[in-house]
């Protein structure tokens, strides 16, 4: 099972309260968790990655076991712990002030 | 008795206003989707339940959401809250907006003119506008930024674009204004299904007589001294056009300065700025019963977006411009200075006519005498982005 965390306007918009868990087929990627929450949640589908070129939003970060994982590959593999579910997948809109 | 409904685009949420015919105790609700920058909310004129409202966000995107029951419950067209998951391909479309391509290429249908003169491909950015048909309560149109218009036929579901309006040829001498290049006017002719105007901030004001087809410049008479050739065909920063549905082709503008009419339909426009404090501004409408009486408020100018002299006043004028007078009964006549953004003034259409507007300070206020005298509705809102009012029976 895979956790996923999300910013609060997206749990919002998805209707949930805390952690989403996720069943997802192997491989464990970028782009099959995110497939998998925008199957499950379609009201997200667009609101983290473009239409069309699934591109990652830019005010977006996906972190996952302390590191920043948005400019890694959208196949490559995610951290163990985050295929075993010891740790979640994050969602985190970049900080702006003002 | 009948009713009034405000719907309230700002900062950070929407809210709706409601009162009786009155217009003198008002119930505020809101927020809804607090926190978003919700662009503009309009009512469908077929079915007053159904609200349709854009939400955006620098974070999330876009989002278009709707109403069926007037304001009570909201969900994102295709996707209702508490559907089951189903297998296959996400179904949310309703925030999917994307420009069409050339037939005979597959690359972008044209480009535009950027900050630094370059020109630069499409890219969307947000819905600035959404316009229900006047019969159908399931199609409706949105203005969008970078400037196209897209039309829907299933209540918000799915976005197609109008893609002559882009493609007639200009578009390469389209350029951003300062808040971006947006289509945010859009007026349907309620006397000719097929007759659709539209205003691009700054590319000018433009026409299409054959449900959108094809498209052509109406900006004959537009004088810009910020642009190289002040008279051009197109690069015009129209800030917002009016009508009045009972007499279709009779347009008031407000274009970055001067105020401007025309009476045939957009072919030709004169200035009608008059003995105006200053004729830079947002915000035209026109009253509901008196086709020739309008309403502006002046901004001080392109550099200093606020009102003229700390004075909130609107300037109104029953000879369809010209000569105008100002309107300050219960609006702050000192320290005051907000702006009133390009949608955020509008008219309900009781006996009485009343004149609505927000401002970036969060008041929104109501004039039930045609702007004779002004009270608050709510002073503490977040920046007002659009205003809009239904007229319930």
């Amino acid at each position: 099972m895979i956790r996923v965390v999300l910013p609060y306007h997206l749990r919002t918009l998805a209707h949930v309260d805390g952690e989403v868990t996720l069943d997802v087929a192997a491989p464990i990627t970028q782009r099959s968790v995110l497939d998998a929450l925008e199957g499950r949640y379609p009201m997200l589908r667009g609101a983290i990655r473009d239409h069309v070129t699934l591109q990652r939003r830019a005010f977006l970060r996906f972190f996952a076991c302390e590191e920043d994982l948005s400019h890694e590959s959208p196949d490559a593999p995610l951290p163990d712990a985050v295929v075993s579910g010891k740790e979640p997948f994050v969602v985190i809109g970049a900080i702006a002030g003002g | 008795m009948s009713t009034v409904r405000v719907l309230v685009g700002t900062r950070k949420g929407a809210f709706l206003l409601t009162s009786d015919g009155k217009r003198e105790n008002w119930q505020v609700d809101g927020p809804h989707f607090s926190g978003w920058e919700m662009y503009h909310l309009k009512a469908s004129p077929a079915d007053p339940n159904r609200i349709y409202a854009s939400q955006t966000s620098g974070w999330f995107g876009q989002i278009i959401q709707r109403s069926d029951d007037g304001g009570k419950t909201w969900n994102q067209p295709g996707t209702p809250p508490g559907a089951p998951p189903e297998p296959g391909p996400p179904k949310a479309a309703s925030n999917k907006f994307v420009y069409d391509t050339s037939a005979e290429t597959g690359k972008p249908l044209t480009t535009h003119q950027f900050y630094d003169g370059t020109q630069h491909p499409w890219e969307f950015k947000r819905v600035w506008h959404l316009e229900p048909s006047l019969t159908d309560p399931n199609t409706l149109y949105a203005g969008v930024e970078d400037a196209a218009i897209f039309r829907s036929t299933d209540g918000g579901e799915n976005w197609h674009e109008l893609s002559g309006l882009r493609g007639h040829g200009t578009g390469p001498k389209w350029q951003p204004g300062a808040g971006g290049m947006c289509l945010h006017t859009i007026i349907l002719d309620p006397s000719n299904p097929q007759r659709i105007w539209i205003a691009i901030s700054a590319a000018g004001a433009f026409r299409t007589d054959d449900g959108g087809k094809s498209w052509k410049p109406i900006n004959r008479g537009l004088r810009s001294q910020y642009i190289p050739d002040p008279n051009a065909e197109v690069g015009h920063c129209v800030h917002h056009i009016a009508m009045n549905p009972k007499r279709p082709g009779v347009l008031f503008m407000q274009k970055h300065w001067d105020v401007m009419r025309s009476d045939d339909a957009g072919d030709n426009w004169k200035e009608v700025s008059g003995n105006l404090p200053t004729d830079f501004g947002f915000v035209i409408d026109v009253h509901a019963h008196e086709p020739e009486t309008i309403y502006v408020v002046p901004i001080k100018s392109d550099g200093e977006h606020f009102v003229h002299e700390g004075k909130l006043r609107v300037y109104r004028s029953k000879s369809g411009g010209n000569e105008w007078e100002a309107l300050t009964k219960g609006l702050p006549q000192k320290d005051c200075y907000v702006n009133v953004l390009r949608d955020a003034m509008a008219v309900d259409s009781l006996d009485k006519c009343g004149i609505y507007f927000g401002t970036t300070g969060g008041q929104v206020y109501c004039s039930p005498d045609a702007g004779d005298s002004w009270n608050p509705i709510v002073r503490d809102l977040p920046a007002v982005l659009s205003v809009e009012v239904q007229t319930l029976a």
